[in-house]
């Protein structure tokens, strides 16, 4: 069956390391804040100037000078610290942030990604995801697999305008873990109960499939 | 000896100066750290063919959204925008010219600007809309565009504490662009909640130096929620 959201948010919780400085985009991203692996301390970075973003707060802790990327009220942990949006993106653009999630609309096996803009449509902005993705070594992008009509998101090649050029290597979506190398999609791992066939079907770029795929395993 | 003393009495003196046409730029992130009383002047003064240079444009009732109604803006430097119904009217009928720029680019094109930097280069926006007509060069076996900086005629700024001498102090997440904006201003103009006496803010923890301070101006703010997200006492 396809991963919840929830699920594709604890798939990913699993990729942290202890120690590690992690940007959690808009959606489902956020979600991975409530699956960090117990015995590990991971730090999170809010673009808009805070490094150490805590839980959201309570009616009484509510402070409109607290907020993160999402415009979302939040709270700061223990050891966090503030800055301006230069220095954020500072972080973000010299490569310190060991790993980011962000959504996508699109994914394309030479590690493209669409995220912002569907021409026609109303256009909001890229925010801070030409930066994230420009600036990041390790990313994994958190998708569905398909359109609601079946069509495939992992493409030979991304079909909107662009936000970043050949910098995604990795791609989580409701039914498959896959890491794009040498300009192929390799499958790594599959949703439980999802066959290889229904990952094929749904994939559009070439798709590489190198002896058994484990289904993911959720603790 | 009123020299360093950069405090201004009134709205109309903290804006005066602005005519139709000018670039503003201005601090804030959504509405967290708006400088809410000096976009209200602006829309006072009916102002119009204004440029902004600004993350977002507030929304239909509070901050730059303000600006809107009356067509003031006629061009806005932004990379995140549209959560107001106006804006995407005027957006979408082309009164309203919207240039998108990556946040982070945007953040530096500011700093880059105040510091007298007229351009930089930065992998951020390769291969995509926001590379079109500009410069590409690789630096290490990597793409870089050229991106230009960003000065105003105006900067518009919110700071927590200040003292006459414009040396400033921003309070958590309210800082953003302020820092930045703040320098890249002809006329950078600063509103805050409070005016400690000089001497009371300790040098070692100022955020903005007051050289790069015009005017300053007291006064008291709504401070707008966007998104008021609360988890349960207790939870």
């Amino acid at each position: 069956m396809a991963l919840s959201r929830d699920q594709i948010a604890q798939r990913v919780a699993q990729e942290l390391q202890d120690g590690y400085y992690v940007n959690l985009g808009i959606g489902i991203p956020t979600l991975v804040a409530n699956f960090v692996p117990k015995g590990i301390e991971v730090m999170l970075q809010s673009e808009n100037g805070l490094l150490g973003m805590g839980a959201f707060p309570t009616e009484e802790t509510v402070d409109a000078d607290l907020i993160n990327a999402g415009k979302q009220t939040v709270t700061m942990a223990t050891g966090a610290s503030i800055f301006d949006s230069a220095e954020s993106f500072a972080m973000i653009r010299g490569g310190h942030v060991d790993l980011t999630v962000l959504g996508a609309f699109e994914v394309d096996v030479n590690g493209n990604i669409a995220s912002y803009m569907i021409p026609g449509k109303l256009i909001k902005g890229m925010g801070g995801a030409m930066d994230l993705v420009a600036g990041a070594d390790n990313i994994i992008v958190t998708m569905t697999h398909a359109s609601k009509h079946g069509e495939s998101k992992l493409l030979t090649n991304c079909t909107l305008p662009l936000t970043g050029k050949g910098c995604i290597k990795k791609v989580l979506t409701d039914l498959a873990f896959i890491e794009i190398k040498s300009g192929k999609f390799h499958l790594l791992e599959r949703a439980p109960g999802v066959s290889v066939e229904e990952i094929i079907k749904l994939t559009q770029g070439e798709l590489v499939i190198e002896g058994e795929i484990p289904e993911m395993e959720f603790g | 000896m009123s020299g360093f003393d950069k405090v201004v009495h009134s709205y109309e003196e903290a804006m005066s100066g602005l005519t139709d046409n000018m670039t503003i730029i201005a601090g804030g992130f959504g509405l967290c750290g708006i400088p809410e009383n000096l976009i209200s002047e602006i829309k006072r003064k009916r102002k119009s063919g204004l440029t902004l240079v600004s993350n977002n444009c507030g929304v239909d009732d509070f901050g730059l959204g303000l600006l809107l109604p009356d067509r003031q803006i006629k061009k806005i430097i932004a990379s995140y925008v549209g959560e107001n119904a106006e804006f995407e009217r005027q957006m979408m009928s082309g009164e309203l010219e919207v240039e998108l720029t990556p946040q982070g680019t945007l953040a530096e094109k500011m700093r880059a600007g105040g510091a007298g930097i007229p351009a930089f280069y930065t992998a951020t926006g390769v291969g995509t809309p926001v590379a079109e007509g500009k410069d590409e060069r690789q630096f290490n076996g990597r793409e870089y565009i050229l991106e230009e900086s960003i000065t105003g005629d105006f900067a518009i700024v919110k700071a927590w504490k200040a003292d006459r001498y414009g040396n400033l102090v921003f309070r958590k997440t309210a800082r953003n662009f302020n820092p930045m904006a703040a320098t890249a201003g002809k006329i950078t103009v600063v509103e805050v909640e409070e005016i400690v006496e000089p001497g009371q803010l300790d040098p070692d923890e100022i955020h903005t130096p007051g050289i790069y301070v015009n005017r300053l101006i007291q006064s008291s703010f709504e401070k707008r929620i966007e998104q008021r997200t609360i988890r349960a006492s207790g939870e």
